[in-house]
């Protein structure tokens, strides 16, 4: 089990957390997961605990696994036709590929950013009110307060304010990565997973979800892939490097960045990776 | 050496023969055409005198030979209705099960299959099947369970309409298949990701955006059973009626009664054509009625066209 | 239990969604229970010809010719008779009569059509053909019928000086302005599937735009095209209203192009409205249309093996 910096989460956290629910640091423990695509073996026996409000990144090679480890801890890979996964994730005690799991409920608990933006074609308020009118929410006022909450706490709140009623498609392509981060939070998650959010804008849009993400992590558990090993190291505190399906290495972002204990690690950070 | 290269690549080639074949297949695209606009010119030119106000609103008088066809257009109007009414949902929802559930399986293969064939069946063989299935097997056994004398076991506009809704059920399918796989797999994704059911993701991501392929299915549909006439040949179209198929809802409601015999377009030009008494003298009419259901046919065609050039178009811009 | 966990295994409340699959399901298998029915319903009605008719009959029947002084083999259709004829062979004659040469021409217009619209327009003169080939497909066969009966057949008759006004030919050119869209469609299809590589791979060898078309891209796209003249030939045989209003409707048995003829599509129509629900006639023309409607199901199955294999072969 990993040593966490405990006093350190708790000096980035400040006054926005609100009282700890539960005692354990450990947001999501994953146990021997092992996933498989009809033959392929996507997936071999990974095992990492992935810690409360911090972000985690995982890194790797294409194909190696991370996207697929991201899909599992929001079972999004129940969707693909041919799928197995064996193994246990454990959200809060509980195993969420035992066989009573609401699904529905669980990705609302573990929400998840694409690496894409996908806004719906509708207005942005729309979109970010999509997931409250599933829950049932219909009362204008209290949607428009979660509307407002999380586009605040998406840091596009200004941008927007002004349009809400307009196309979300209008937007620039950070601005809809933006408003996709804001429709995730706005169902009130407890962990956010992001595969490779900034992988397909430019540098200034890359680092203002940089800096969203760094906001975020003090009120939610951060999940990120991304092939970008500098983004790794300035976004996260702990990182998981993936090759060929395997967990090779996972630790605090400044060890693994700077004395990695496996050698094809440091192979992939330094560049001398293929 | 360098001499023989520079000649041989500026050696004149054959062109003849590809001039030829290109010159041949502008030909078989072109006649065809010609046909089309042929065919438009020719009703347009003998029906375009005919039709007339009083043409549209009248009546058949004279032994069919005087007056116009307004229960034909209202006898067609009100079949293509009952038809879609009967056809868009099942055809709807066959296509969100064919794409969103049934998976690429055996189940997903059969449909496939019954569905092709389905398009394929000759339209006269749906007319044999609406005689022998909709008015004998259902209507007569529903009369014996009802003791409703003779109602539904007789020719009629609801199996009539029945008959072609089975008929254009492939064209709604396909249609709205094509509409619903056009639909963004990451706008499913990010749906379901936020908590959305599958039926929830469909009903509120989904149809929205497949809506104007949808309706194209829906417009085609019309405008093929339209015109359709074997299918209603033996299961609910007649020769004369001397009466709207109309009825009053508690006497004083009056609404198409699709339990009556009911007057056609299509029929009417083939009976006119073929077995009037004196098919010179209606030749005007047999024009005008033709004119009146290729306009008809047309519009919605050229409706449907747009529509789906237009949603292409935007689902282009949005998927960019 | 905390929250979450409650959360998680909160019970489902979406009851609505599983009949709403179940709902779904039904009306996806509406279509193959229709097929079924169909089927179920000719074969039926159709078998109980054979109550009184026996199979020989359908093809002749001996019948005592009084001028003759002798009984005769009779390969005819005269439903209305004192002694009834029910031989299907005029009727499948007069259908293939009509069908072949219909298919002959809508192919090699389609095909050729096909061709330019692939591989010669560009993209603007596709985007405006495409449409109006639809509109073409939109035309209903009673318009097509009614021209080929009031004003194609005195120009072909005055052209070819042939005995009948209504003949297979004139059916045939109507019956091809059906079938040739269809055509159309699915081979520009098979050609547009044929990887943009192949192409390349033959130019880059010197050849001509002709010599790809021909030796490269036609060759691989020849179970696409094949299957779509399957189907045009299945529908060229179900195609009623045409044949109906103008091949003149005489069950002869013949090879003869401009002879009136009979299909099995405008022999049903012609005399379903008139006959006694339950009789012998009745059920026979139940039977033609379960021996139709056997053709064509055939043809279509052929022509999915064919597309299927293509695209198989294809992806691959």
């Amino acid at each position: 089990m990993m040593n966490v910096p405990v006093e350190e989460k708790i000096f980035h956290a400040q006054k926005a957390v609100p009282m700890d629910k539960h005692n354990s640091s450990i947001s999501i423990k994953v146990k021997d997961l092992n996933v498989y695509y009809s033959s392929v073996h996507a997936l071999k026996s990974v095992t990492l605990d992935i810690q409360k409000k911090a972000v985690t990144a995982l890194i790797g090679p294409s194909g190696c696994g991370k996207s697929t480890f991201l899909r599992t801890l929001n079972r999004m890979n129940d969707t693909l036709p041919g799928a197995r996964i064996e193994g246990s994730v454990i959200i809060d005690g509980v195993n969420i590929y035992g066989s009573e799991i609401n699904v529905v409920a669980l990705r609302r608990i573990v929400g998840m950013v694409f690496q894409k933006s996908n806004p719906f074609p509708k207005t942005i308020f729309d979109n970010v009110a999509y997931g409250p009118r599933l829950q049932g929410i219909k009362n204008k006022s209290m949607l428009e307060g979660i509307v407002e909450e999380s586009l605040k706490k998406s840091a596009i709140w200004d941008e927007v304010k002004d349009r809400l009623e307009k196309p979300a498609l209008e937007l620039s392509g950070g601005q809809q990565q933006r408003i996709c981060i804001a429709r995730a939070l706005a169902v009130n998650p407890e962990i956010v997973l992001m595969d490779e959010p900034a992988s397909a804008l430019d540098p200034i849009s890359t680092a203002k979800i940089e800096e969203l993400i760094h906001e975020l992590k003090k009120n939610y558990t951060i999940v990120i892939v991304t092939h970008n090993m500098q983004q790794a190291a300035r976004v996260s505190d702990f990182t998981g490097y993936f090759y060929l399906g395997l967990l090779v290495e996972h630790g605090e972002t400044k060890k693994i960045f700077t004395t990695p204990d496996k050698k094809e690690t440091e192979d992939y950070i330094t560049g001398r990776f293929g | 050496m360098r001499e023989s290269i520079v000649s041989n690549l500026t050696v004149k080639h054959d062109n003849l023969s590809e001039n030829f074949m290109n010159g041949l297949v502008r030909i078989f695209a072109v006649v065809p055409l010609i046909a089309i606009f042929l065919i438009l010119w020719i009703i347009v030119k003998n029906g375009a005198g005919v039709v007339t106000g009083s043409f549209l609103l009248l009546a058949p008088t004279d032994g069919m030979t005087q007056g116009g066809i307004f229960p034909c257009i209202f006898g067609a109007i009100a079949k293509t209705v009952l038809m879609v009414v009967m056809a868009l949902p099942l055809g709807v929802a066959a296509a969100i099960y064919l794409v969103e559930y049934a998976g690429d399986g055996i189940v997903f293969r059969l449909i496939r299959a019954a569905v092709n064939n389905l398009a394929g069946v000759p339209s006269i063989v749906f007319g044999l099947f609406g005689l022998g299935f909709f008015v004998l097997f259902v209507g007569r056994n529903l009369d014996q369970v009802l003791k409703t004398g003779l109602l539904f076991g007789q020719p009629c506009m609801l199996w009539a309409a029945a008959t072609l809704a089975i008929l254009v059920l492939p064209v709604i399918i396909v249609s709205t298949e094509e509409a619903l796989i056009s639909v963004p797999q990451s706008h499913r994704a990010a749906s379901l990701a936020l908590g959305a059911t599958k039926w929830q993701t469909i009903w509120r991501v989904v149809i929205p955006q497949a809506r104007g392929g949808i309706l194209t299915g829906a417009i085609l549909a019309v405008s093929r059973g339209a015109g359709e006439t074997a299918p209603i040949l033996f299961t609910g179209v007649a020769y004369f009626l001397p009466h709207l198929p109309v009825v009053n809802l508690f006497g004083f409601i009056p609404m198409v009664n699709p339990f009556d015999q009911f007057m056609d377009l299509s029929y009417h030009i083939y009976i006119m054509a073929t077995q009037s008494v004196d098919a010179e003298k209606t030749l005007p009419i047999q024009y005008g009625t033709t004119l009146v259901l290729i306009s008809l046919t047309f519009l919605l065609n050229l409706v449907a066209v747009l529509f789906r050039m237009y949603f292409r178009k935007k689902q282009g811009l949005v998927t960019i | 239990m905390t929250d979450i966990t409650q959360e998680l295994t909160r019970k489902n409340h979406h009851p609505a969604e599983w009949l709403i699959e179940k709902a779904l399901f039904i009306s996806g298998i509406a279509s193959i229970v229709f097929i079924s029915l169909i089927f179920l319903f000719l074969f039926k009605e159709g078998m109980l010809t054979f109550k009184s008719v026996s199979p020989l009959d359908l093809i002749g029947k001996w019948v005592y010719d009084p001028y003759d002084e002798k009984n005769i083999f009779k390969v005819m259709w005269q439903s209305v008779s004192e002694v009834p004829k029910y031989s299907i062979v005029p009727l499948v004659c007069g259908s293939f009569l009509v069908a072949f040469p219909a298919t002959v021409i809508s192919s090699v217009f389609g095909i050729g059509c096909g061709i330019y619209l692939s591989e010669i327009a560009s993209a603007r003169v596709r985007e405006t053909l495409k449409p109006t080939l639809e509109l073409l497909a939109g035309i209903p066969s009673v318009v097509i019928g009614f021209l080929m009966l009031a004003v194609v057949a005195t120009f072909v008759q005055d052209l070819f000086h042939t005995k009948f006004r209504l003949n297979a030919f004139v059916g045939a050119l109507g019956v091809s302005l059906v079938t040739f869209p269809i055509i159309v469609t699915l081979v520009e299809e098979a050609l547009r599937a044929i990887p943009k590589e192949l192409r390349d791979a033959s130019y880059a060898l010197g050849a001509t735009k002709w010599q790809t078309i021909w030796k490269t891209v036609v060759p691989a796209a020849v179970s696409g095209i094949s299957a779509a003249v399957l189907l045009g030939f299945g529908r060229a045989l179900g195609e009623t209203m045409i044949v109906l209003m103008a091949t003149g409707n005489a069950a002869l048995v013949t090879l003869d192009m401009f002879s009136s003829v009979r299909t099995m599509t405008a022999n049903i129509a012609a005399e379903m409205g008139e006959v006694v629900q339950g009789s012998e006639h009745y059920y026979v023309l139940f039977l033609v249309g379960a021996i139709l409607f056997t053709m064509t199901f055939v043809l279509n199955i052929c022509s999915e093996v064919v597309i299927n294999k293509m695209r198989r072969k294809l992806r691959m």
